[in-house]
């Protein structure tokens, strides 16, 4: 419990300027990027550093109360947000680059480094840090490392997980461990792979060694229209089985181009397009990247693209990047409110998932814009919408089940980057049968008994505790005999694993 | 009712054979997953102790226990998608039948792991022992999309998807990939897989270790970036001197501009093998390392490669030797003692380099273990973690060692 004396406690760790418990204080933590998800923390604190974040993640464990850590709040799944029951442990004051060794590619940060800012810290030495959110400019490595973050550029280099070398964490109870090798080799077991994208259910990393990689001394970016998604679609699947790996292969769809033309962000896409591509590739050598590019370009053609650009400078390459990460921001011109959804499907299934998202639009009578990692099949459709519209919200809540249901059927995830957090729970059981989610539990509750860290995201907790007595039955190999009650499970019905506050 | 009464009355007569090997321990080779969940829940329902095995070619197949599991029967394919560049495999499949069924497809798994070919997908995963291919297409986590494996009492549990981003859930794939089956048996795995590549060129420059390491050091510095750049004591890579082997695969373009580059980095030095006889020289140092008695890797900073392999020349020798320096990895073999394997881990260790013990008789796995200690308050997430998924310690998997 939440008492004046644990206050004034914190106080003393933190100093009283890095204690928030005013009303208007704690409300500027409501929210984290996904505007659908609402909770007010009891108490914010900022911790300036490591050894002041450990002690008051002791006091807290002293005190039997739950904390939630928070980076710079950009999330898009619910997963940064506390309840009036807990403590948010706000982490951008710990944002200094500890060490950069370019001889080695390998830089030491704290978790609240901005994205952006390593890798402008590695530039000098030819160096960047490969994952890229579109939030980059304002998202933190130590929120990238718990989301396992991605990004347009993780086609080629991988998402944060094949970025993290080895991490130092401060678990629930306060004790502080370090995990992994300076070089990611693992010692022992890979608990550092473990951790990435355990949404902060795990403890709280305070350091993270990370790999830079070399800038790449050769980039050509091109943007080809197509006159539908499907031809689209089918144009990526084409590029992906060339053996061509582009450094970035997005996709927008016509409302997202007109959005971002509207916009300060405009880029010159062609707003008659049904959808465009943006397809990006680097290497060591010009002559390599040259060739690669005639021969996408061959590929994009050949699969009906009605006109095809290529950035003529580094200036146009960062014209037509800017409308693509800035999407997100143009939409909010279409309307008050915005859900960012993010899924994955087989990049062969691409054009079907698009299709039916399109017809799941048009049932609910709704505004869906896809801007997305297309080759990765990694899907964002986003559904603009007014909230203050009675009867709007349940529409919306119903459409996004149905495309995470269709991105399921067609053999994808409910999420590829933004997390489960709360906005994603009540998907967990279309993807994980009971046995999963149950071992899932079991592991968190290793890292943390009491699961205080971060409670109610990423597992659905009432649906394991229903699940824990199951076994084996559907093999017809039962070794233990229970009863199951088909109201017992979210299997059975989804829609009974527990939904997020607000989530409906 | 006796053991194997109890396992042919659960699993047939075909799962259980009567090993041959000194110990007689029963082996039983289940034909499906859940076969496979069955035996162990009833191992831990019996007490049983169980040791896991694929084709028996990597680890030796010599712990005490009362029966042995081989996932051997787990030798199909269940998809291959060309144009997902992904496939879904069991884990009993050999590694040279995979590799066939994903070239006839056009595709490519970017691993080349040491020993036999016959190697089972799921010894690779399980042990996470990467080969060359490590320098440019990351170590074997990174080619595994998700798994499926059995629990020490018999849950089947699912990680992971097939698809190339996931972050839905704990990625558990990862505590499995290198897990040596102290976490679960792993039954199935959904790989990420490339197109086969239009070029595939291998260079050797051989010379001293002094001067291969300076020209590994201008490769890197040149930022070129091959699919392997590993360099091999001259026993491993069966030349007079040592060797610097460079790999290059892609679209022909990339192959031609790499190739341009490294002989521009290195003043043309390097010989171009003929395809038959990159296959053979790859394939030659992959089996050596099965044919020696011990096997570990170690993983340290790129710039510390050369000091590594002079404390390995001076501790334990450093006749079959191949380094990645790119990436820092050193993987060792031949014979040594417990003694010598504990020394040089407790001064790797001050160094902040892990050695994994990859393969050893059970007498020295069961005493170094496959990971020694752990770093400070580590071991008791590791143990949790063990009790997780192995509640009654069915699983014969030395992984700490008895140091």
């Amino acid at each position: 419990m939440i008492t004046a004396g644990l206050v004034e406690a914190l106080t003393g760790i933190v100093g009283a300027r890095h204690v928030r418990t005013a009303p208007a204080e704690r409300l500027t933590y409501a929210r984290d990027g996904l505007p659908t998800h609402r909770r007010v923390p009891a108490v914010v604190v900022l911790p300036g550093s490591r050894d002041e974040l450990a002690a008051v993640v002791r006091l807290l464990a002293a005190h039997d109360v739950p904390f939630v850590p928070r980076g710079a709040g950009t999330g898009l799944s619910g997963g940064a947000l506390a309840d009036g029951a807990a403590v948010l442990l706000v982490l951008t004051r710990l944002n200094r680059i500890l060490s950069l060794d370019p001889s080695n590619r390998v830089a030491v940060v704290e978790p609240g480094v901005v994205n952006a800012r390593l890798s402008a810290a590695a530039a000098p030495h030819g160096l960047h840090y490969a994952p890229d959110p579109s939030s980059q400019t304002a998202c933190t490595i130590g929120g990238n490392v718990a989301e396992n973050a991605g990004g347009p550029h993780c086609l080629k280099y991988g998402v944060t997980a094949q970025h993290v070398l080895a991490l130092e964490v401060v678990l629930a109870d306060g004790r502080v461990v370090e995990l992994g090798s300076p070089s990611g080799e693992p010692w022992g077991p890979d608990m550092v792979g473990l951790f990435v994208g355990s949404e902060g259910n795990f403890g709280i990393a305070t350091r993270i060694a990370v790999r830079l990689l070399p800038q790449p001394r050769a980039v050509r970016t091109l943007l080809a229209a197509f006159a539908s998604l499907r031809a689209a679609g089918e144009a990526v699947s084409a590029v992906i089985a060339s053996g061509i790996v582009p450094a970035a292969l997005e996709m927008m769809d016509q409302s997202c181009i007109r959005a971002v033309e509207d916009s300060v962000y405009a880029a010159g896409y062609p707003r008659d397009a049904a959808a465009v591509l943006l397809v990006e590739l680097d290497g060591h050598s010009d002559d390599a990247v040259v060739a690669e590019t005639e021969t996408v370009h061959g590929l994009l053609s050949a699969h009906g693209a009605a006109s095809i650009r290529v950035a003529a400078d580094a200036r146009e390459r960062e014209r037509l990047w800017q409308g693509r990460k800035k999407a997100f921001g143009a939409m909010g011109r279409l309307s008050r409110d915005l859900v960012v959804q993010d899924a994955v499907v087989p990049r062969s299934a691409l054009p079907e998932v698009l299709e039916a998202i399109g017809r799941i639009a048009a049932t609910y009578q709704l505004t869906v814009s896809n801007v997305f990692h297309a080759g990765d099949g990694n899907l964002h459709p986003n559904i603009s919408f007014d909230a203050r519209v009675p009867g709007l919200r349940t529409r919306v809540d119903a459409a996004s089940t149905e495309i995470m249901e269709a991105c399921v059927a067609a053999g994808g995830t409910i999420t590829g980057e933004h997390g489960v957090g709360l906005d994603k729970l009540r998907y967990m059981p279309l993807i994980f049968d009971a046995e999963s989610l149950a071992a899932m539990r079991a592991v968190r509750r290793v890292w943390d008994p009491e699961e205080r860290v971060n409670p109610g995201k990423v597992v659905p907790v009432h649906a394991c505790r229903e699940w824990s007595g199951l076994r084996i039955a559907d093999r017809g190999l039962r070794i233990e005999q229970q009863a199951r009650s088909p109201a017992q499970s979210a299997i059975d019905n989804p829609q009974s694993a527990i939904a997020p506050r607000g989530a409906r | 009712m006796s053991l194997l009464d109890r396992v042919r009355a659960l699993l047939g007569d075909d799962a259980v054979e009567i090993a041959s090997g000194p110990d007689a321990v029963p082996r039983v080779a289940p034909a499906s997953p859940d076969a496979v969940a069955l035996l162990l829940g009833t191992a831990r329902q019996e007490g049983w102790r169980v040791r896991l095995e694929g084709a028996g070619t990597w680890l030796p197949a010599d712990a005490p226990a009362d029966l042995a599991l081989t996932t051997r029967r787990l030798d199909r394919i269940p998809a291959v998608e060309p144009q997902d560049l992904s496939a879904t495999a069991e884990a009993g499949i050999g590694c040279d039948l995979l590799r066939q069924q994903l070239a006839d497809h056009g595709t490519w798994l970017a691993l080349d792991p040491p020993g036999l070919a016959g190697r089972t997908l799921g010894s690779v995963v399980a042990t996470a022992t990467a080969g060359p291919l490590r320098h440019g297409f990351g170590p074997v986590r990174d080619h595994v999309l998700g798994v499926t494996f059995v629990t020490g009492d018999g849950r089947l549990v699912q990680s992971g998807g097939r698809v190339v981003k996931n972050v839905a859930g704990y990625d558990l794939t990862k505590l499995e990939a290198g897990g040596f089956g102290a976490f679960g048996v792993i039954v199935l795995v959904h790989l990420r897989l490339r197109a086969l590549p239009r070029a595939d060129q291998t260079l050797v420059l051989e010379g001293t270790r002094e001067d291969l390491t300076q020209v590994a050091e201008d490769v890197a510095a040149a930022g070129l970036q091959p699919a392997a750049l590993e360099l091999m004591s001259p026993a491993l890579a069966r030349r007079d001197g040592w060797a610097l082997a460079v790999r290059l695969a892609g679209s022909a373009a990339l192959v031609a501009a790499e190739e341009a580059g490294l002989r521009g980095a290195s003043g043309g030095r390097f010989t171009a093998l003929r395809a038959e006889e990159a296959h053979g020289f790859w394939m030659r140092a992959a089996e050596s390392f099965a044919t020696r008695p011990i096997t570990f890797r170690t993983g340290g900073l790129p710039d510390s490669s050369d000091e590594l392999l002079d404390l390995l020349q001076h501790q334990v020798g450093d006749e079959w030797v191949s380094a990645s320096p790119g990436v820092g990895a050193i993987r060792w073999a031949g014979d040594t003692t417990v003694d010598r394997l504990r020394r040089l881990r407790r001064t790797l260790a001050g160094l902040e380099v892990p050695l994994t013990l990859e393969r050893a008789p059970w007498p020295i796995r069961s005493a170094v273990g496959h990971f020694g200690a752990y770093r400070e308050g580590v071991g008791p997430l590791v143990a949790g973690l063990r009790r997780t998924f192995d509640p009654g310690e069915a699983f014969v998997v030395a992984v700490e060692g008895s140091d």
